[in-house]
């Protein structure tokens, strides 16, 4: 084992530790912090399944980016599609092609290889409405072209790696089958796929403390989680009861 | 007619370039120490005021998830951008909802992130100086907390949550805007946001029978503290003798006559309006709350309504069994609380009031959606009802209905530019820029629509509208209320000769 692959498995435990742990932290977070009143924005579900299905809307189709604005909704929406297929794609990576759960895997190749082109379209236009609409611009820190940079640099070196030059990738899986079994196998000296894998875990360790956190958190957005009931069900969060309780006595 | 330059309106509504800082000089009267007091909040700015505001955002985000949230997940995508009617009247770009909410995400970032802390550049973290809390109270007094943004932000962040912290954390540090501490001063200490004590009341409600009886012949009572009524009604104090607001309350009680329903007003709880919401105070809210709680146990009523008032709608639909509840001493037949509009639609629905739809003839109408009811409230069982139910009541009583542009309505309605708390003279000009939208919509629907009258249910929204209008070169009394328009058509049958029903027609048209 060279110094090199040593260094990306300490890397990649590191990163691990730190998506899982800070997801973890935040989801938590946002769990324990209460909504002490409705705030749905109606017109809103006034069921369960209602909700579920507005939120289901929200995550697969964008449904309010679509009402918002068609450019960002087509940007946005193929890009994050193109990840999934992708993300899907690179579970090649990750499942013993002996096991049962196999069989998906190959299915999904072709998309994936393809995706990527989509995903950098998309990104590509997020990013250039980012620099040309001047209130995009105005809300822009650093931070928010650094992540499309980020994001462009992994799907750049992705695609140099399937249609320019290949990197061994049968190698690479041996890496990361490793590393979840702890029989550590080595890393090829691929100056792309270290760069591409680098640029992997520096996007894993900022998930947690970045807006990258809208993932887990839009599912706790109580205006969109909520169900339209507050006349039928009295709502009352722990710490607004605890206030009454205060009162009564 | 104003010291600012009045927007144009156009063939469409434009989305402005930004022009940095255009509404920086924009900042209400700050609250005289005496009315900070009496809500429990500093007199006036407190030496440790960084240390203050900084533990009350952590009071909040650990209260409300909404805050947390909120803080936390804004992608900067740029959707709400031109969403906010002031950014589009004002082009100050600290007007986009995202960046009025940037002005408390970069000091909670600041302080509160790992990347904020270290690397506060990158990430546009700023440190919290007396410029920023400056800019806090001049940018969260020019949000009306109208929810357009949270309609359209692909997360269902309501810039509305953030403004409503940062109000508080300003009167936390002593802070307070002087039009709403003073106001929610007077309705603790006299029942309503005008400070109409009882007896007044009593001789503005006696008066107003008077006025109806002369008008109809028909004896219209308007109760006031009547214990053992059936219905509480509890309306905007601005509904006993604005205009057009008081012609709406004259509609609910021909509504309530004609149901034959007892009914009765409070004078200790003689506002709906609850300005607890705008400073973003659970607490102030929900003192405010308990007065119409303890009106309905003072009164032994079975049943609450609340008259047209956006704000209130909201406190009193989504919040009221939450602040003020259990409502288990009421008929459970009912919703907790019902809206005027609900309560007359019914009555239309079972066919008991009778309407002469031609007394609305001269008029043709639209409808305004106040964004409260539209985007934070239901009526009726369905979603949506809310914005069914007064088209449906307007359409009952009037012939000439025409919509406005349908991305102007509904759940993306405009606000009216006045809520919030900044129905002030002292934000006049954010006020009457920020109708931009709405009165280009309303232009819109007078070129193509012959509207000639715009219905409204908010007090906020009346008031508003009447004194910003005639800057765009419309008249105050094409504003009316629905209730107004059920006023004018509606048949009484208490009428005198009212065994023969052609004298009755003829009394009726004796009115015009």
């Amino acid at each position: 084992m060279s110094a090199l692959s040593v260094s990306y498995a300490i890397l990649f435990y590191l990163a691990t530790a730190i998506l899982v742990g800070g997801l973890f932290y935040k989801i938590r977070q946002y769990w324990r912090t209460p909504a002490p009143l409705k705030i749905a924005t109606t017109p809103a579900p006034v069921t369960q399944t209602g909700v579920v299905l507005r939120m289901a809307r929200e995550v697969v189709l964008f449904a309010s980016l679509f009402k918002s604005n068609k450019w960002i909704w087509i940007f946005g929406w193929m890009f994050h599609v193109a990840l999934l297929l992708i993300l899907l794609r690179h579970f090649r990576y990750f499942v013993d092609n002996t096991s049962l759960i196999w069989f998906w895997v190959p299915l999904i190749q072709p998309f994936g290889k393809y995706a990527a082109f989509a995903m950098l379209a998309g990104l590509g236009g997020l990013w250039a409405r980012r620099v040309l609409v001047d209130r995009v611009r105005y809300i822009s820190s650093p931070s928010d072209h650094l992540i499309l940079a980020l994001l462009l640099s992994i799907a750049g070196s992705g695609l140099l790696m399937k249609f320019v030059s290949h990197t061994d990738i049968v190698a690479v899986k041996a890496f990361f089958s490793g590393l979840m079994t702890f029989s550590f196998q080595p890393l090829p000296n691929d100056p792309i796929l270290l760069v591409h894998l680098g640029l992997v875990a520096t996007l894993m360790i900022i998930f947690p403390v970045s807006k990258l956190l809208h993932a887990p958190g839009m599912f706790f957005s109580p205006t969109r989680n909520q169900i339209d009931n507050p006349r039928e069900k009295r709502h009352l969060a722990p710490w607004a009861a605890e206030l009454e309780a205060e009162k009564a006595k | 007619m104003a010291d600012f330059e009045v927007p144009e309106l156009k063939e469409t509504l434009e989305i402005p370039k930004y022009v940095d800082g255009a509404m920086a000089h924009s900042s209400p009267y700050i609250a005289k120490a005496e009315f900070q007091e009496d809500l429990g909040f500093p007199g006036e700015l407190v030496e440790n005021w960084q240390q203050v505001a900084l533990d009350k955002m952590t009071d909040l985000r650990t209260r409300y998830r909404s805050f947390q949230v909120f803080l936390d997940i804004c992608v900067k995508c740029g959707a709400c951008t031109d969403k906010c009617h002031y950014y589009i009247g004002t082009s100050d770009p600290k007007n986009m909802p995202v960046a009025r909410q940037d002005l408390l995400r970069k000091v909670y970032r600041r302080y509160f992130t790992f990347a904020g802390k270290y690397f506060p550049k990158l990430v546009g973290a700023v440190d919290l100086t007396k410029d920023v809390l400056d800019e806090w109270y001049s940018y969260y007094h020019q949000c009306s907390q109208c929810r357009r943004c949270s309609v359209f932000c692909p997360y269902g962040i309501d810039t509305a949550e953030i403004s409503m912290a940062a109000r508080e954390i300003l009167d936390s540090v002593g802070v307070g805007q002087k039009y709403c501490n003073e106001i929610l001063g007077k309705v603790f200490k006299i029942g309503n946001n005008l400070g109409l004590p009882q007896p007044a009341l009593a001789d503005t409600l006696e008066g107003l029978e008077e006025e109806v009886e002369d008008d109809t012949g028909v004896p219209v009572k308007f109760p006031l503290d009547q214990k053992g009524a059936e219905i509480l009604l509890v309306t905007p104090s601005a509904d006993f003798f604005a205009e057009p607001h008081v012609d709406g309350l004259i509609g609910y009680a021909k509504v309530f006559h004609e149901a034959g329903a007892s009914w009765t007003m409070s004078s200790y709880a003689s506002e709906a309006g609850n300005f607890g919401m705008f400073i973003g105070s659970y607490e102030t809210m929900q003192r405010a709350a308990l007065r119409i709680r303890k009106a309905a146990i003072d009164l032994g009523v079975k049943r609450i309504v609340f008259g047209e008032c956006g704000h209130a709608w909201r406190v009193a639909y989504a919040f009221l069994n939450t602040l003020a509840g259990p409502f288990d001493f009421l008929d459970p037949r009912y919703p907790v609380p019902q809206h005027i509009c609900e309560y007359t639609y019914d009555l239309i629905q079972q066919g008991k009031l009778k309407f002469d739809k031609s007394e609305n003839d001269h008029m043709t109408l639209t409808f305004h959606d106040s964004c409260n009811v539209a985007r934070a409230t239901r009526m009726g069982d369905k979603p949506g009802g809310q914005l069914d139910i007064p088209r449906a009541v307007i359409k009952a009583v009037c012939n000439n209905y025409v919509d406005m542009p349908v991305d102007t309505i509904g759940e993306s309605t405009f606000c009216c530019g006045g809520g919030g708390g900044l129905l002030t003279d002292d934000l006049m000009e954010i006020r009457v820029k920020g109708a931009l939208p709405r009165m280009q919509a309303l232009k819109t629907a007078t070129d193509e629509g012959g509207v000639t009258h715009m219905a409204a249910i908010c007090a906020i929204c009346k008031s508003q509208f009447t004194k910003v209008i005639p800057y765009y070169g419309f008249t105050m009394d094409q504003i009316v209320s629905v209730h107004q328009l059920v006023s004018e058509a509606i048949i009484l049958t208490g009428a005198p000769g009212d065994d023969e029903p052609d004298s009755d027609n003829e009394d009726s048209s004796d009115n015009e």
